[in-house]
């Protein structure tokens, strides 16, 4: 475990910019161009991840500890059920025979 | 609970209760992760449900999300630079950027009512079409979110202020930084599928 020391929250700084970086280009991509709505979707989806990581790492100090394992494997898990409630209820609710 | 006391460590890590409170709240943010997936596919299920009322890009006002996307990223950071501070004993520093933590999450908060208030006046309330229910019904239990944790966040800090900054104390505001920092990521969630995936489609 870290013990910090430092003069100055060198990671927290860098987890800000490039959260506020992120969020800038993800409205940019969403509101500014004309790609499609499965590309911009699928590049903001993904940005939104890449962020999510960085306060899970840099801010929540998720692998600190003697428990850090355990909390990856808790969240990993946790992003797993809601992966597949979102994209179970969307493929169940909306194609197929439920459409109709 | 005095037991085990390994002064090597941060002191909200010092004893053994405190390790296993810390723990027992990463299991129950396991927990609300699945929460808020259970809203966010209601909302992917039925977002383009109108019903004849208005669509996304009637009622969306783009500007004050974005406003309150930085507000909410922005508490996030002074979250982390609060608990950054409480690392290096700096109870001064620690309780300044706890407050203006709060003040932006109330900043948000207020912005975020007022959105809603815009919205009932345009005529898209929750019993408007399916498309709204599920909206207010993720985005209020986020709001929600963000008014219990200020409520939770000051009396944390009125312990401080009365006790000092003690093992016990230091793990309660550890524990209320990581809701907080919980509360930006789930935002960031509907900040992307929500309102830009509205603006766009």
């Amino acid at each position: 475990m870290e013990k910090e020391v430092k003069r100055f929250p060198v990671s927290h700084v860098i987890g800000f910019l490039a959260s506020l970086a992120l969020t800038f280009i993800a409205a940019v991509i969403a509101l500014k161009t004309s790609l499609s709505f499965k590309a911009i979707m699928w590049i903001i989806g993904s940005l939104a991840v890449i962020q999510a990581g960085l306060q899970l790492f840099m801010f929540m100090h998720m692998t600190e500890g003697e428990d850090g394992k355990t909390n990856i494997i808790n969240i990993a898990y946790g992003v797993f059920v809601a992966v597949v409630v979102v994209v179970g209820s969307v493929w169940v609710l909306t194609s197929g025979h439920a459409a109709h | 609970m005095s037991a085990n006391v390994n002064t090597s460590l941060p002191l909200e890590y010092q004893t053994h209760q405190s390790r296993m409170n810390i723990l027992g709240f990463w299991i129950f943010l396991g927990a609300e992760i699945v929460l808020f997936a259970t809203l966010f596919a209601v909302y992917a299920v039925l977002y383009q449900n109108y019903a004849g009322g208005p669509t996304h890009q009637d009622i969306i006002m783009i500007k004050e999300v974005m406003i309150q996307t930085l507000l909410l990223l922005t508490s996030s950071f002074t979250c982390g630079l609060a608990i950054y501070e409480m690392r290096r004993n700096n109870v001064k520093g620690l309780i300044s950027w706890l407050v203006i933590t709060l003040l932006l999450g109330a900043g948000f908060l207020f912005m975020e009512i007022n959105e809603f208030i815009h919205y009932i006046h345009e005529g898209a309330t929750m019993q408007t079409s399916a498309f709204l229910s599920s909206f207010f019904v993720l985005l209020g239990t986020h709001g929600a979110h963000v008014t219990l944790g200020i409520g939770w966040a000051i009396i944390v800090i009125i312990q401080l202020i009365k006790r000092g900054l003690t093992p016990v104390t230091a793990r309660k505001i550890f524990i209320i930084g990581l809701y907080w920092h919980f509360l930006d990521v789930v935002w960031i969630f509907i900040f992307t599928f929500v309102y830009l995936k509205g603006m766009v489609g």
